[in-house]
Order: structure tokens, then C-alpha cells, then sequence
């Protein structure tokens, strides 16, 4: 029974937020702070894969969170409002609840293409290739954007709102808080598992020691890549969520910038340590809002933060530990893969 | 013939390591290639292998061939799970973020038959007990003689029938080493087929069946552990006196 413990747990937290937010018990900008926490924790939590687990250091995230992005919103926007560029609404609009899982989805995959476009030429070698290839596809991403009208080049893309107006038009509830809990909830079940089979076992032998790993016959260019497009499929995830809750993104929200806070939050809460993004992506955001009132100074205070974590306790948070083995009571609540 | 190695030419770049080094193992047999620092012992094994550079130095003619198919075309990892062969390379090379138990699962990738899997881990501990009371600590924690058990048993774990095994006697106790080479005999004698290269020649002698010697990239001497432990020249060069 204890096992089933956080899942109902997380349940519990769910169906409360989702009911708070209904009945107007929580104001809009906790919300936003709230569905922003989710989406950073999807965004720490597969950057992970790729800069913990596997060790690997890919520095373009938001890159893969733009294409996302653009993908499901211009989906949604596409199949189910009028648009003044794509033309009426090809489906209903009442479709949008039963189909914003697809579009997600289709964000998703084409994040993950994206994923493994970069994946087969930065894997063919050793070494730091990877963050030089990712930091140049992450301004790519960034330019066609900015060069294609027919998403509205640098001025962004918008229309989402409506979409997510004619989901509440159907059923009365707080959508978006939903699918940013389902995404999030979704994506660390997904990660979870993923580091606790035999190909999570395989990257951690990859961070080891990449040779020892091809002798034990792990076919290491084809890990990497399953990796690495599993993680920037889940970043892209992120970029649907996180366009959808604003209504309105712009090629200048997915910087370099992003990809550095996407960066901060892994190292933060720990290489290796999925609780310990959880932590980080939680910890981060809130600290974030918490400084908004020094305005520019908080880019002063941030960086500073960091360079005390790094002097401090260059781990991160959590090393490479979990919240369990911190705390072994905490086993007894959920499976893990580690006995 | 298990495997045959036919004038294998290999060069790091511009620098020839390897001069054309010939030799063959037959199924059921610990073959031993002894030879000084630099004789090209580990270079042959990691081009066996199939490492890339630089790793393993690129080939540039000859064969190698397993059972009649040339192992050129492979990767080390389909090495593992197409013909059987495993390698406990040079430095034991543990993974030390993995626990023990992980190292050996992890070995077992590309297996699909789990009862196999399980019967083959028991065997394990029971060969090296005292991997399996360390099983849950993680690979780094281990002594030096325990890594390198760790290293065998993952190369067994993998399934192989043929075993190459690199320096192993490097860094340990004499007493473990004795104890190393024993469990190979026995594996031996349960039809694993080993390959070994050590530099503890009179050690590597005392339990193989045939041995060559290498010197400079090249083999200068074949035969049995017998006739190379008696010969004046090896004796002189490499079992000191």
C-alpha cells in the first residue's frame, strides 16, 4: 500500500491546485508561478539525461523547447481558431480538449526530430562537440524563426488563448493547470523509468566510461541519440505547455538565455539526481519571482548565487543522490529502481 | 579455429605499431602473449577489438578472422553479442557511478533470456563471493582486487564463450594474482576459451596452454607454456635469470 503512497500523494496535490484554481481560491499570478514551476521542471528534468545522467554537455535546450513551441501552437491555433494568416478553423473548436494531448504530442516529436538532426552528426565523435553543435543549432532555431512571416517572424506568434478559451467553453476548469500537472507528472514517470532500466544503466555507464561501455556490448552512438532525443522531445514538451500558458511566444524567449537557465537548474540541483531537478526547477523559479522587485540587480544576484554554489558545494544540491537515499524512509513510498 | 590473426599491420597515425603479427587460438584453449613494455601486447587486443582510435590503433592490412568471419567489419559492441567475445580490458574500467550488481547487468544488454541471466549471476557470486556481499556499494568503492574480479565476472556476465583478457595481474596482491588466474583455469575447464596478455609471463605461463612472444610489434616465438618457459632466449629477456 506504502508504494502507492506518492502517487496519491501527487494526486491529492493535483485535484486541490486544480479545485483552488476553479473556485477562484488562487490568484492569477500564483498560477502562472505554479504552471511556470512545471514547465522548468520538465525542461531541469530532461536537460538532466543528457548533462547528468549521460554527461554529456548539450547547452541549446531551449532550442528544442522553441520548436515545441512553435509546432503545437501553430497546430492549435491552425486546426481550431480562425487565424487571419492560416485561414477559418479546420476542425471544431469543442475539439481542442479531446485533441491538445495530440498537438502536445506532435510538438513533442518534432522537438525530438530536431533532437536526433543534431544527435547524428554531434555523436559520430567523442568529446565536446555536442555544446558547440547544440549552442549553434539553439541560434538556428532561433533565426528561421525570426526570418519566417508566415509565424510572425521576430514579432511572435498568438492565438493560442482562444484555443485555450474554447476548451474552457466546453468544461469550466483551469485547462492549462491540468495539462502542465499531467505533463509534468508525465514526463518524471517517463524519466524515471528511463533511468532505471538497462539503458539508464547504459548512459550512466556512458558517463563512466564510454569504451568499457561498447565492450559490454552497449551500442553507445545508439544510446546517445535514444537519450538525446528523448530529451529534447520532453524540452519540446515544455515549449508546447509553457507557449499555450502564455498565449503569445516570440523567437526572444527562447535564447540562449533559456538554455542557460535550463542549464543552472541541472547543475543546481544535482548531475544525476532526478529529485534533485525537481528541487532546483521548484526552488529556482520561485527565487526568480521572489527577486523580480530588484528588477536588473536580480541578474547580478543570480550569477553571484551560483558562483557560491560552485565554490560551496560544486555537487549541486543533491550530487548525484535521490531524495531516497537521503532519506531511506522515503523508499518505502515509491519504487525505485536502485534495491 | 576459434580465432586467426593474419599478418595484421597497424598504425597509430604515422607511427606503425603493429610489423604484421600472426597467431591463432583454438577453442578450449588459454592462450598467453607475453612480451616486454611496448612489444604490442594490448595494441593486438584492442584491434581484436575493434576500438576506435585512438583507443586502437587503425588497421592497415591483414585479417582477423573468428570462426571464418572477418571481425574488421564489426563494432566492439556487436562483438559481444554476435560472436561472444568479451574483453576485461587494461585498468579494469569499471563503471564507478554503477553499484556492483549494475556492473554486472549491465553487462547482460543486449540478453534477452532472463532465467539464463539469473543462473549465470549466481554462478558469479559463487565464483567471487565476495562480490556478492558487496553488491549494493557502488563500483568506485571497491579495492583494486575486487575491481578487477568485478571486471571478469562483467566480461562473463555478457555471455561470452571467449574471454580476451588485458593485464589483468597489473596492480594486484601476488596472492590475488594466483587467485585470479586460478578461477580463469576454471573457467577454463568449463569451456571458456581465454586469451590473455600479461606481463607476469611466468604467471601467465604456468597456467596457459600456448604462448607466443612479442617484441617490437611482431611475434618472435610460438609455443606451448612448456617449451617458451624452457627456452634460454625468454628466459633470459623476461623471467629474469
Amino acid at each position: 500500500m506504502k508504494q502507492y503512497t506518492l502517487a496519491v500523494a501527487t494526486l491529492v496535490f493535483l485535484v486541490l491546485t486544480t479545485g483552488a484554481t476553479a473556485f477562484g481560491l488562487l490568484d492569477a499570478y500564483y498560477q502562472l508561478v505554479l504552471m511556470f514551476i512545471g514547465v522548468n521542471i520538465i525542461l531541469s528534468a530532461s536537460l538532466n539525461l543528457i548533462n547528468g545522467y549521460m554527461g554529456e554537455f548539450s547547452c541549446g535546450h531551449a532550442g528544442f523547447m522553441a520548436v515545441g513551441a512553435y509546432v503545437s501552437s501553430v497546430l492549435s491555433v491552425w486546426l481550431f481558431t480562425r487565424d487571419g494568416k492560416l485561414g477559418a478553423a479546420l476542425l471544431s473548436p469543442e475539439l481542442a480538449v479531446y485533441l491538445f494531448p495530440a498537438i502536445l504530442l506532435a510538438g513533442t516529436v518534432a522537438a525530438a526530430l530536431a533532437g536526433l538532426l543534431v544527435a547524428i552528426p554531434s555523436f559520430r565523435t567523442r568529446g565536446d562537440y555536442l555544446a558547440i553543435i547544440t549552442l549553434a543549432v539553439n541560434y538556428i532555431v532561433k533565426s528561421i524563426i525570426e526570418n519566417t512571416e508566415a509565424v510572425g517572424g521576430a514579432r511572435g506568434f498568438m492565438g493560442m488563448k482562444k484555443v485555450v478559451d474554447a476548451m474552457t467553453e466546453v468544461a469550466d476548469l483551469p485547462w492549462m493547470m491540468i495539462w502542465v500537472m499531467i505533463g509534468t507528472v508525465f514526463t518524471l514517470l517517463v524519466i524515471r523509468r528511463f533511468v532505471s532500466s538497462t539503458y539508464g544503466k547504459g548512459i550512466v555507464a556512458i558517463r563512466d566510461d564510454e569504451i568499457a561501455a561498447e565492450l559490454m556490448s552497449v551500442n553507445t552512438r545508439r544510446l546517445k541519440m535514444v537519450a538525446f532525443m528523448l530529451s529534447s522531445g520532453l524540452a519540446g514538451l515544455a515549449g508546447g505547455l509553457f507557449a499555450h500558458i502564455l498565449g503569445y511566444i516570440n523567437p526572444g524567449s527562447f535564447t540562449i538565455m533559456k538554455s542557460t537557465e535550463c542549464l543552472v537548474m541541472v547543475y543546481l540541483g544535482g548531475m544525476g539526481s532526478l529529485s534533485g531537478s525537481v528541487l532546483s526547477a521548484v526552488g529556482f523559479t520561485l527565487l526568480l519571482e521572489l527577486l523580480r522587485p530588484l528588477e536588473l540587480i536580480k541578474w547580478v544576484v543570480v550569477p553571484f548565487m551560483l558562483i557560491l554554489l560552485m565554490l560551496f558545494r560544486p555537487e549541486g544540491l543533491m550530487g548525484s543522490r535521490e531524495l531516497s537515499d537521503l532519506f531511506p524512509r522515503l523508499r518505502a513510498y515509491h519504487r525505485t529502481g536502485r534495491e | 579455429m576459434l580465432l586467426q590473426v593474419e599478418d595484421l599491420r597497424a598504425a597509430y597515425g604515422s607511427v606503425q605499431a603493429l610489423h604484421g603479427v600472426s597467431f591463432h587460438v583454438e577453442e578450449g584453449e588459454i592462450v598467453a602473449l607475453i612480451g616486454a613494455n611496448g612489444a604490442g601486447k594490448s595494441t593486438t587486443l584492442m584491434t581484436i577489438h575493434r576500438l576506435p582510435p585512438p583507443e586502437a590503433p587503425v588497421v592497415k592490412s591483414g585479417r582477423i578472422l573468428y570462426r571464418g568471419e572477418d571481425l574488421l567489419k564489426y563494432e566492439p559492441h556487436q562483438l559481444v553479442d554476435r560472436f561472444a567475445m568479451a574483453m576485461v580490458p587494461e585498468g579494469r574500467r569499471i563503471f564507478g557511478n554503477l553499484t556492483v550488481q549494475e556492473n554486472l547487468e549491465l553487462a547482460t544488454y543486449t540478453r534477452k533470456k532472463s532465467d539464463e541471466i539469473r543462473e549465470d549471476l549466481e554462478r558469479l557470486y559463487t565464483l567471487f563471493p565476495r562480490l556478492e556481499e558487496r553488491k549494493h556499494q557502488r563500483g568506485s568503492t571497491l579495492s583494486g582486487g575486487e575491481q578487477q574480479m568485478l571486471a571478469v565476472g562483467r566480461a562473463l556476465m555478457t555471455g561470452a564463450t571467449f574471454i580476451l583478457l588485458d593485464e589483468p595481474s597489473m596492480g594486484l596482491a601476488p596472492l590475488l594474482m594466483q587467485e585470479l588466474f586460478r578461477v580463469l583455469k576454471q573457467l577454463n575447464e568449463n569451456g571458456t576459451t581465454i586469451l590473455v596478455v600479461e606481463q607476469n609471463a611466468r604467471l601467465a605461463l604456468k597456467y596457459a596452454h600456448r604462448a607466443y612472444v612479442m617484441e617490437t610489434g611482431r611475434v618472435v616465438m610460438e609455443g606451448t607454456a612448456a617449451e617458451v618457459l624452457n627456452d634460454a632466449q625468454v628466459i633470459k629477456a623476461y623471467l629474469g635469470g
